[in-house]
C-alpha cells in the first residue's frame, strides 16, 4: 500500500457515516500519478460517497484526504477543482439554462481558471475530444441520459484536472462508442491524468486500468492488479450471482 | 457520435451576445436619447409618471437578476428599497446635497445588504426567502426607532424644496434615466460575464457548479449586493418624487409582489421580459390602482395564472414561438471544420 507516500491523491481511514448509517469504514485509496484505477463493487457499496469524500462534496466523519502530498480534507469542493482534481457524477447534474458550449466555457472559466479565447479554445477542446460537437449549441435541457453523462465527461475534462474522477459513465453506451470511450481514456492517461473510474461494464475497464478495488459494504475488501483482483474468494462472493461472472 | 483523441481546436469563431444584440443595443440607445428630451416637449403629468415607470422597471429587473439568474427568490427586498430611502433623509439630514445623498445612500445600502448576505446566503430557497422577509420587517422597525422618522408618522424630505417644482420634477426625471440606463447597463454586462454565467449554474445546479470550481457563496454575494444596490436606488428615485417617507409604505410587502408580478408576468429569466411586465404593471396601476384591495388580489391572481399557464412570461412564451432573440445571453459557437 503506498499512502501519501507517492500517491497523487488519498483518502486515508475514511470513515463516513450519515447518524447511525454507516456507509464507509476506514477506506483507505490512493491513486499515483498518471495511474488508472478501477472501483467495482456491488450497488451501495459506498464507491460514489467515496468519489464525494475525495472531489469534497461530502464531508468524511473520520479520515484523512490528501493530495500531492497536502492534507486538503479541509478544503471545500471549488478549491479541490481548481487543485486539478476533477469529477462526474453518476446521475448527470448539466447546468440545464445552458447550452452543451457554455456549460463547457462556464467550466473553462471557473475550473481552469482562463479567460477570453483560451477558455474557448479549451472549451472547444472538451467538445471534440468527447465527440460532442455537433451538439455544441443545443441546450443541455435537450439532451437525453447518454449525451447528458458525455456532458458530464466533457465539462470535467475542461476544468483542466491532473486527477478525473469517472462516475459510470460506460453504462448505456453501445459497444462502438464505449471503444471511443475506452480509447480516450486511455488517451488521457498517456497525456498524463490520473484516473479513478467506478464502472461496472469490467471488460471495458480491464482496458485501461493498472490496478482494480474491490469495494463491498463501505470497505475495500481487495486491490491489486485486476486479474488477482477479481480471482480473488471474497470478490467473488461480494459479486456472487452479478456481472462478475459474465465478465470473466 | 465520435469520440477523438486528435483534438484540432483551430478553425472555431463564436458569437457574443454584444454582436446578435448590436440592433437591439442600438434602439436602446436611440430610445434612451429620445426619452431624455422628454421634458423639454412633454406635459409635466408625462415626466412624472415616466418617472414612476423608471422606479418600477429598476424594481423588476433587480428581482428578475436575483431570482431569475440566480435562483435567489426573495419575498424581502423591500428591505433595500427603504433603506435607500432611509439613508438618503439621514444623509440630507447631515448635510448633503439630495441627489449625491441617492447614489452614496444606495452605497451604503449595498454594504449593509453585504453583511445581509454573510447570514441570508447560508439558507436555501424556500427558507431564504423568508428570512429575507423577516429581515425587511426588522429593518423597518429599526428604521421606525429613529427619531427623525417619527415612528409610523415618517417624514419628509424639505431639502427637496430648494428646487422648483418644475425643475425638480425634470431633474427627477433624468436622474430616474440615468438609474435605470446604467443598471440595465450593468445587469446586462453582469448577465453575460463570467460571474453571470457562474450564477446561472449555481441557479442550475449547485453542487455541480461546485465541481467545476465556482465559488458559490462568492458570485451570490455580488448578484445580492447588485440587486440591492438597484432596489436602494429605486427606494431614492421613489424618495425624490414622493418627498415623503413612511416606513410602512417603503418597506411593505406590497412591494415584493409587485415585483414577483411584473418578472412572472413579463417573463422571468429574460432581458427583456422584466422591462415589459413593468410597463404591464404601470399600465395596470394606471386604470384599476384605485380598486384597492380587489386590484391586489388581481394582480395576485394573474401572476399565480402566468406561473401555471404561461411560466416564460409574455416575453419568453413570444420569444419561444418567433424563434427570435434580440438580447439574448451566452455564446453560440461555429465549428469551420465539421465533423
Amino acid at each position: 500500500m503506498t499512502l501519501g507516500s507517492t500517491s497523487v491523491i488519498a483518502g486515508i481511514g475514511i470513515d463516513k457515516h450519515y447518524g447511525a448509517f454507516q456507509v464507509l469504514h476506514g477506506v483507505d485509496f490512493s491513486a499515483n500519478k498518471g495511474e488508472a484505477v478501477g472501483i467495482v463493487g456491488p450497488n451501495g457499496a459506498g464507491k460514489t460517497t467515496l468519489f464525494g469524500v475525495l472531489a469534497g462534496s461530502t464531508a468524511p466523519s473520520a479520515g484523512v484526504i490528501t493530495y500531492q502530498y497536502t492534507d486538503i480534507t479541509a478544503t471545500n469542493a471549488a478549491q479541490r477543482c481548481h487543485a486539478g482534481i476533477a469529477r462526474t457524477h453518476q446521475v448527470p447534474r448539466p447546468f440545464l439554462g445552458m447550452t452543451v458550449f457554455e456549460n463547457l466555457l462556464t467550466a473553462a472559466t471557473n475550473g481552469a481558471g482562463l479567460t477570453g479565447y483560451e477558455a474557448e479554445a479549451f472549451a472547444v477542446r472538451a467538445l471534440i475530444q468527447t465527440g460532442m460537437s455537433p451538439l455544441a449549441n443545443r441546450p443541455a435541457a435537450a439532451l437525453g441520459l447518454l449525451d447528458r453523462k458525455r456532458l458530464e465527461l466533457a465539462r470535467a475534462l475542461a476544468t483542466a484536472p491532473k486527477v478525473l474522477l469517472l462516475d459510470e459513465i460506460g453504462g448505456g453506451l453501445t459497444e462502438g462508442e464505449l471503444h471511443q470511450l475506452v480509447t480516450l481514456i486511455a488517451q488521457l492517461k498517456d497525456d498524463g491524468l490520473t484516473i479513478v473510474w467506478i464502472e461496472h461494464i469490467l471488460h471495458a475497464l480491464l482496458k485501461v486500468i493498472d490496478r482494480l478495488v474491490c469495494m463491498s459494504e463501505g470497505r475495500v475488501i481487495a486491490q491489486g492488479h485486476p486479474k488477482d483482483v477479481m480471482s480473488d474468494d471474497e470478490v467473488m462472493k461480494a459479486y456472487l450471482g452479478s456481472e462478475l461472472e459474465v465478465a470473466l | 457520435m465520435k469520440i477523438s483523441s486528435q483534438v484540432n481546436t483551430e478553425g472555431f469563431s463564436t458569437e457574443h451576445w454584444y454582436q446578435v444584440g448590436r440592433p437591439a443595443l442600438m434602439v436602446g440607445g436611440l430610445l434612451f436619447l429620445v426619452l431624455a428630451t422628454v421634458p423639454f416637449w412633454g406635459s409635466g403629468l408625462v415626466v412624472d409618471k415616466l418617472t414612476t415607470l423608471f422606479v418600477y422597471i429598476l424594481l423588476a429587473v433587480m428581482w428578475n437578476l436575483l431570482a431569475g439568474y440566480a435562483g435567489l427568490v426573495s419575498v424581502g427586498q423591500q428591505a433595500f428599497l427603504g433603506l435607500g430611502g432611509y439613508f438618503a433623509l439621514r444623509l440630507v439630514d447631515i448635510g448633503m446635497s439630495p441627489y449625491p445623498a441617492f447614489i452614496v445612500g444606495a452605497l451604503i445600502c449595498a454594504l449593509v445588504a453585504l453583511v445581509i448576505s454573510v447570514f441570508a446566503l447560508r439558507l436555501k430557497e424556500g427558507e431564504f426567502a423568508i428570512a429575507m422577509w423577516v429581515t425587511a420587517e426588522v429593518i423597518r422597525i429599526l428604521v421606525m426607532f429613529d427619531p427623525i422618522v417619527q415612528g409610523e408618522t415618517g417624514t419628509s424630505l424639505l431639502a427637496m424644496n430648494q428646487y422648483a417644482p418644475e425643475l425638480r420634477r425634470n431633474i427627477n426625471f433624468w436622474f430616474g434615466l440615468l438609474v435605470v440606463a446604467g443598471m440595465l447597463g450593468l445587469v446586462l454586462w453582469l448577465v453575460n460575464s463570467r460571474i453571470g454565467a457562474a450564477a446561472q449554474a449555481i441557479r442550475d445546479d449547485e453542487e455541480a457548479a461546485k465541481s467545476i470550481g465556482i465559488r458559490v457563496m462568492r458570485v451570490k454575494q455580488i448578484i445580492f449586493v447588485v440587486a440591492a444596490f438597484g432596489c436602494a436606488l429605486a427606494g431614492s428615485l421613489w424618495l425624490a418624487s414622493s418627498v415623503t417617507f413612511q416606513p410602512r409604505t417603503y418597506f411593505g410587502v406590497q412591494w415584493t409582489v409587485f415585483m414577483l408580478f411584473m418578472v412572472l408576468v413579463g417573463g422571468l429569466k429574460t432581458f427583456e421580459g422584466p422591462i415589459l411586465g413593468a410597463i404591464v404593471f404601470f399600465l395596470l396601476q394606471e386604470f384599476f390602482g384605485d380598486y384597492g384591495a380587489w386590484y391586489l388580489a388581481g394582480l395576485g391572481v394573474t401572476a399565480i395564472l402566468f406561473a401555471l399557464y404561461a411560466p416564460n412570461g409574455i416575453w419568453g412564451e413570444w420569444q419561444n414561438r418567433k424563434g427570435v432573440r434580440f438580447l439574448p445571453t451566452g455564446v453560440t459557437l461555429t465549428l469551420k471544420n465539421k465533423e
